[in-house]
């Protein structure tokens, strides 16, 4: 009974906070909004009995989205939202998008024959999940925790203002770093 | 043999997390007076409790009042929801599965809570204030949570109760006094406080707290201390063996360790001075990290040999 009021509860709100994303005139706003909806999902997700994922959204999802407050503030026009703006562009297009990924989503949610299992609910989901990742897809995870890594280095490589080079001179010559603003590590 | 509380131990939880808080507060504030010269001032944070209970908020031109607020008042819930799966003896308000997790998704949003309270003032000192924080954020979780993952690691669990548990013989401060050492560093970092507190430092006008005023600075500034308290009594499940001790009862021996590492951070932040952002960002990244590293390696090869 409650776990059905929570869930319709953090169900609505994860919609009406979603719609607000659209609705309001603020870029910060836009951002906390998204942030909202992602912690109601994660209401939902820890009502399956999955808390480890549930408080995995929450931690990962404020992180990012704080994070993606600079860029989203730093890249639109008018972000202070001290003149009306308006999240909505391309109306036409982007509404048939979203109509028609609805659609498709509902109905293979409708259609689907689901498995249904008399198997017991394992005892623990996290460890369950640890089991899954760390098992028989370890190859699989290695891989991409690599893949991960490297791309983070290249884009750091690729945006940082000043590498090694520069500090440490074309020949990596130098004792100590030429910092434009001293102190740190070995200054 | 960490047990839940009834319902009623969730209305608790705040009022013995704001009595250590007010007497963390009371510490801070004896140890200012003592370093000025003056009369030592115990009652310090009731007369500024006291004060801003009764002062008239003030507004800024165009300020996002939602924002603005919503920053102080999920701080505040944050940070007295961080301690819902820390023990405290025998009790626990939630023993929860994933605690650890829980306590750090906690903590993170304070990011938030900071950023919101910079933002929504509509003043330059606060927005920069708030976006230096953001800046130094990972500087600051990456190494706290390889503290908190060592912990749990060390016990297989992340179950906060599982850790205790595990620390029935030896104290895991004991073989793992790094990871201490960099969870000591890092809690006063996640929350904001001295030596830590570029987000409200004097170089920046009182950063996000520029603007603050009334009811708004009290629940942002408790909100500070709660998370402060709250980062001090986790320290003492995961690395100080929790309620084990001799002759005391476990809750005694988890309000004297608790305390003791309060008065510790505090009296830390009254030592050093604020470390600039870009000193420490370099610290955590070149020293912090990579030393965590090694002592979780430390850590996991001790636990796969036992």
């Amino acid at each position: 009974m409650w776990r059905d009021v929570l869930f319709w509860v953090c169900a609505v709100l994860a919609v009406a906070t979603g719609v607000a994303v659209f609705r309001v005139d603020s870029m910060a706003r836009a951002t906390f909004a998204l942030l909202a909806s992602f912690i109601f999902a994660a209401g939902t997700v820890l009502l399956l009995d999955l808390p480890y994922l549930g408080v995995l959204v929450i931690l990962m999802m404020i992180m990012e989205m704080v994070v993606m407050a600079v860029f989203m503030i730093m890249y639109m026009m008018n972000p202070a939202g001290l003149m009306p703006m308006t999240m909505v562009h391309n109306q036409k297009g982007s509404l048939a998008i979203a109509v028609g990924t609805f659609v498709l989503l509902a109905s293979g949610v409708l259609l689907t024959p689901w498995p249904t299992s008399s198997a017991p609910r394992p005892e623990d989901p996290t460890m369950q999940l640890g089991e899954a990742l760390m098992g028989s897809k370890m190859l699989v995870m290695i891989v991409l925790g690599l893949a991960l890594f490297a791309t983070m280095v290249c884009t750091v490589v690729l945006a940082t203002h000043r590498g090694r080079y520069d500090r440490y001179g074309d020949r990596l010559e130098r004792e100590r770093p030429r910092d434009p603003i001293r102190g740190g590590l070995g200054r | 043999m960490v047990e839940e509380t009834a319902w009623w131990g969730g209305l608790l939880l705040p009022l013995v997390l704001v009595a250590f808080a007010l007497a963390a507060a009371s510490l801070d504030s004896v140890l200012a007076s003592k370093a000025a010269g003056a009369p030592l001032d115990f009652a310090r944070p009731l007369r500024a409790t006291a004060g801003l209970l009764v002062q008239q908020r003030r507004g800024t031109l165009a300020a996002d009042f939602t924002l603005w607020r919503a920053g102080g008042v999920v701080l505040l819930v944050a940070a007295v929801l961080a301690s819902a799966a820390t023990p405290l003896g025998d009790w626990v308000v939630g023993d929860l599965s994933v605690g650890v997790v829980w306590f750090n998704a906690m903590e993170v949003v304070a990011w938030a809570a900071v950023w919101l309270v910079g933002w929504g003032a509509n003043s330059a000192f606060g927005l920069v204030a708030g976006y230096r924080f953001v800046a130094q954020g990972l500087a600051y979780e990456l190494p706290h949570m390889f503290a908190l993952i060592t912990a749990a690691l060390g016990a297989g669990s992340l179950r906060v109760g599982d850790i205790v548990a595990a620390q029935d013989e030896v104290w895991f401060v004991v073989w793992m006094p790094i990871a201490f050492v960099v969870y000591l560093v890092s809690v006063p970092a996640m929350a904001f406080s001295r030596p830590f507190d570029q987000a409200t430092g004097a170089d920046a006008a009182g950063g996000v707290l520029a603007e603050l005023s009334g009811v708004d600075r009290l629940v942002f500034v408790a909100g500070r201390w709660l998370l402060l308290t709250s980062g001090a009594a986790m320290a003492v499940p995961l690395f100080l063996g929790g309620g084990n001790g001799p002759l005391l009862p476990g809750w005694l021996w988890s309000v004297i360790k608790t305390a003791a590492v309060l008065a510790l951070l505090v009296w830390a932040g009254r030592r050093f001075p604020t470390i600039r952002v870009d000193r420490f960002q370099e610290i955590a990244w070149m020293v912090l990290i990579p030393t965590m590293l090694l002592q979780a390696l430390f850590v996991s090869v001790v636990v796969v040999w036992r």
